[in-house]
Order: structure tokens, then sequence, then C-alpha cells
């Protein structure tokens, strides 16, 4: 098993595995979000769980950390060397013709969505962290509705937010199934996989987006 | 139909190529697209020009040799065809056709259109076949069972002809299709199955040393395919191979 990362194969396992943790994190996210929009008790209820809670902490904050950085190095990685793959470009290259836009621009998808990261760390992330660890506030277990709320009264933080859950949306459209496929199974379940894959694609970026205008009309 | 050509024109590996435009009059929309290309080579010989080289061989679609990049896609416009199938029909008096010769660093140019595809004999070598005695006690083939099933699956992979449409579709010139349908025609069948670990682990390594891309599941291959080979088969390649290097 030494050496597995090397070959071709396993270095798209490993785009798959990594791509499908982040989907199952996407849900998770998205449905503690979603309860801002029900109440903000529970908002902060789970937020406060969340923030404090030991293995969310220690133990799956890293680890997802982790997931994001692999599955953006690993698909720079794997775009280099497949533009290098091609040496001499074509003059004309049709690609509508074959395949979909979403298929051919994962990267252009991606390194949005990145960006969109590096804002959405800035924002919360980094606050939350000098707020607990570097500063060492007492935690108030009902502050995190009112930080939530508050990102989202200028209308550019919301059109940016809602543009990346767009390209997310393509990423997904594409990734979803894409996976499944890279791991061997493409069987009778396979037009299943693909239903789910573009509604998930749909429904969870639309989501989020939703969210956002909901708080930005809210004010 | 009078048309305008841009063609890849280069004299040898080592020479940098570009693209030259000719006028090509009278086509008839029943002649093939190799067919057109002889003619304008005709005019090309009589003015003491050199001839546009490209590949070919059977012209009727079995060989695989014809390549050729047209409009920006592998054979042309047309769908489940090679270049020597299509016919001049497939375009329309005074269309500008650019004709490329296939790219990837692994498919090197040769000479104007023609492209060294020798890169896939050597993944064929590397474990495309199965090692039998064939020396005067060889078994009829259809004495081993074989289910329908995995006989008609195991078939249509070995309807590949090895042509490299599937590496110039793919934006990352990967040779995914091509060596999953060379994996899949034996794994599906017992007499494959004795090798299989060592075919799907070899084949590979020598796939990525060629220096073809990485596989993002586009679908390019499986729709400029002219056998119509289904992403099915990049599918099982990748299940074998991660089998296979659990196993090894
Ligand atoms: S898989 Fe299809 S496109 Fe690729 S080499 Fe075989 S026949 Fe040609
Ligand atoms: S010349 Fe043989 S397939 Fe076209």
């Amino acid at each position: 098993m030494s050496g597995l990362l090397k070959s071709s194969i396993a270095r798209k396992v490993a785009m798959a595995l990594s791509g499908l943790f982040l989907i199952i994190f996407l849900i998770q996210h998205f449905t503690i979000n979603f309860t801002s929009v029900i109440s903000a008790d529970l908002f902060n209820e789970f937020s406060h769980f969340m923030g404090t809670n030991f293995v969310v902490q220690a133990l799956l904050q890293p680890v997802l950390i982790f997931g994001v950085i692999f599955h953006f190095v690993m698909g720079f990685m794997l775009e280099i060397k497949n533009r290098q793959a091609r040496g001499v470009k074509y003059v004309q290259f049709n690609g509508s013709a074959n395949s979909s836009w979403a298929s051919r621009n994962m990267i252009i998808s991606g390194a949005v969505v990145l960006a969109f990261l590096a804002l959405h760390f800035y924002d919360f992330w980094v606050p939350e962290m000098l707020y607990k660890y570097v500063e060492a506030n007492p935690e108030d277990p009902s502050r995190y509705y009112a930080e939530l709320v508050h990102k989202f009264e200028s209308p550019v933080r919301t059109g940016i937010y809602a543009l990346a859950f767009v390209l997310l949306a393509f990423h997904l459209w594409h990734g979803f199934s894409s996976a499944f496929q890279t791991m061997g199974v493409n069987n009778k379940y396979t037009p299943f996989i693909k239903k789910f894959g573009y509604t998930y694609a749909v429904v969870i970026p639309a989501g989020f987006i939703f969210i956002a205008l909901f708080h930005y009309f809210n004010h | 139909m009078n048309l305008k050509l841009k063609i890849w024109r280069q004299k040898d590996a080592n020479t940098k190529g570009k693209m030259v435009d000719y006028q090509i009059s009278d086509v008839s929309p029943d002649m093939s697209f190799l067919e057109m290309l002889d003619v304008l080579n005709e005019e090309l010989i009589e003015k003491g020009e050199d001839p546009v080289e490209f590949d070919h061989d059977c012209r009727e679609g079995i060989c695989g040799s014809c390549s050729l990049q047209i409009n920006g896609e592998p054979h042309g416009p047309d769908r489940g065809i090679t270049t020597c199938q299509l016919h001049m029909r497939m375009f329309k008096d005074g269309d500008t056709i650019t004709i490329e010769p296939f790219r990837a660093k692994a498919f090197p140019v040769i000479r104007d259109l023609i492209v060294d595809r020798s890169s896939f004999d050597r993944i064929q070598q590397a474990g495309g076949y199965i090692s039998v005695n064939t020396s005067g006690n060889t078994i009829d083939a259809n004495a081993i069972p074989v289910n329908k099933h995995d006989a008609d699956k195991a078939f249509d992979a070995a309807t590949c002809i090895g042509c490299g449409a599937c590496v110039a579709a793919c934006k990352n010139a990967s040779a995914m299709l091509f060596t999953s349908a060379k994996v899949s025609q034996f794994a599906l069948l017992p007499q494959g199955r004795v090798e299989a670990t060592q075919r799907v682990l070899n084949m590979v390594k020598q796939m990525d040393l060629e220096g073809f891309g990485n596989c993002t599941n586009t679908g390019a291959c499986e729709i400029e395919c002219p056998k119509g080979i289904s992403l099915e088969n990049i599918a099982r390649m990748n299940s074998e191979y991660l089998s296979a290097s659990l196993e090894g």
C-alpha cells in the first residue's frame, strides 16, 4: 500500500474521499445555519455546543481543516499535471460538444470556493479563535446569533456569499456523482446517485443563499 | 461545396509547426473526410508542394489509425465514427474546417497530422494479454462457461480500436478509457482473472509513466469514442486497481 498516492487512480480516489467528507460536513453546517432562520435561541444553543465541545474542537475541527486543505492542494496539483499532459494546446477545442461546463471547470469553481473560504475564515473562524483561545473571553452562549446576523448587514458581503454558493453548486453538480464513479461505483444505482447529486448540488447551496438573504432582508 | 481548410503543418518532431490555410472547391457531400484530404493532396502535389501527411489504413472504421482533431473534436462533429467514416455532408458550403493532430504529451507529432501513439502499445504490452500455452494443446475458448452478461460486457470493452480519440477529447489528455477497456475485456472473463491483479497494476503504472493526465470524469471520451466504450469500464478499472493495491 505504500506509495499508493503516487498513482493517478489513488490520487483521484483521495480527491473523491475528501470531497465526500466535505459533502457530509456541508449538511451538518447547513443544518445548524438553518436553525438561525427558525429561532435565535436554537441557533445559539447549537453553536455553543459546537464551539465548546471538546470532541468537535480538538478532533473534528482539525480533521475538517486537514480535509479542506488536502482537497485543495491535491486538486491544484492534479490540475497542473493534467495541463502538462496536453503538451501543445489545440488551436480549437470544442469542449462543450461533449462535456458540461461544470465538469470542465472544477478548478474555477473550486478556486472561487477557496477564495470564499478565506473570507469566511476571516469573518468567522479567526475572530472566533481569537475570542475563545487568545483573548480567552468567558463564554457567552447567546453571542452567536448576533455575530451571524451582523455579517449579513452588508449587501456586498451577502452578494459575495451568494455568488460563492452558486459556484459551489456547479462544483457539487459534477463532484457528487464523479466521486462515486472514481471509487468504482458505476452500476444500476448510478442514475439514482446522479439525480441525488444534482438535487443536493442545487438544494444545499440554495439553502445557504436563502439563509443569507433571510438575514439581510430581516434587518 | 467550397471549403476553407486550416491545417496544422509541421515538418518533423523537432520543428515548430503552424496552421496553414487552404482553399478546396467542388467537394462532393458524399466524399469521406479522408477522400477530401486526398483531393487536396493531389492538388498540392500538382503544384509541387508537400502533401499533408495523415494516418489511415482500413478506411472502414476498424483499424483506428485515422486520427485528426476536426473543428475541436476528435473525428469531427459526427458521433460513433472514425474520421474515415466522417462524410462531407456533415459540413456546409463555405465552412471553415480546422484540422489538427491529436494533442497529448504522450502522443508526440511525427509530421503534420501524424502522431506517435506507441504509448498505447506500451500500455498494452504491460499487461493487456493472457498467458496461455498455444503450442498445440489450446483449449477451445467455449469449453469454459461464461455468463452472457459478462461475455457481452467483455466483448463491448474489446471493441476498442486503440484510436486515441478518448485522449484527444479529454481536457486532461487522460488515457483512462482506453486502458480501462483493455483491463475490462479480460477482467470480466475467467481466462483473464488469473493475471488480473498484476495486469491492472502494471497497465495503470505504464499509463502514468507515459505522461497521460488524470481522469476528472468529464465524460468527453465516452461521447467521442467511435466504439461507444462506456465510462463503466473506468469505474471497473478503478475498483480492480483499488482491490489489487490493497492485496499487494
Ligand atoms: S476507448 Fe474508444 S476512443 Fe479510446 S482508444 Fe478505444 S476506441 Fe478509441
Ligand atoms: S482508417 Fe482505419 S479506422 Fe479510419
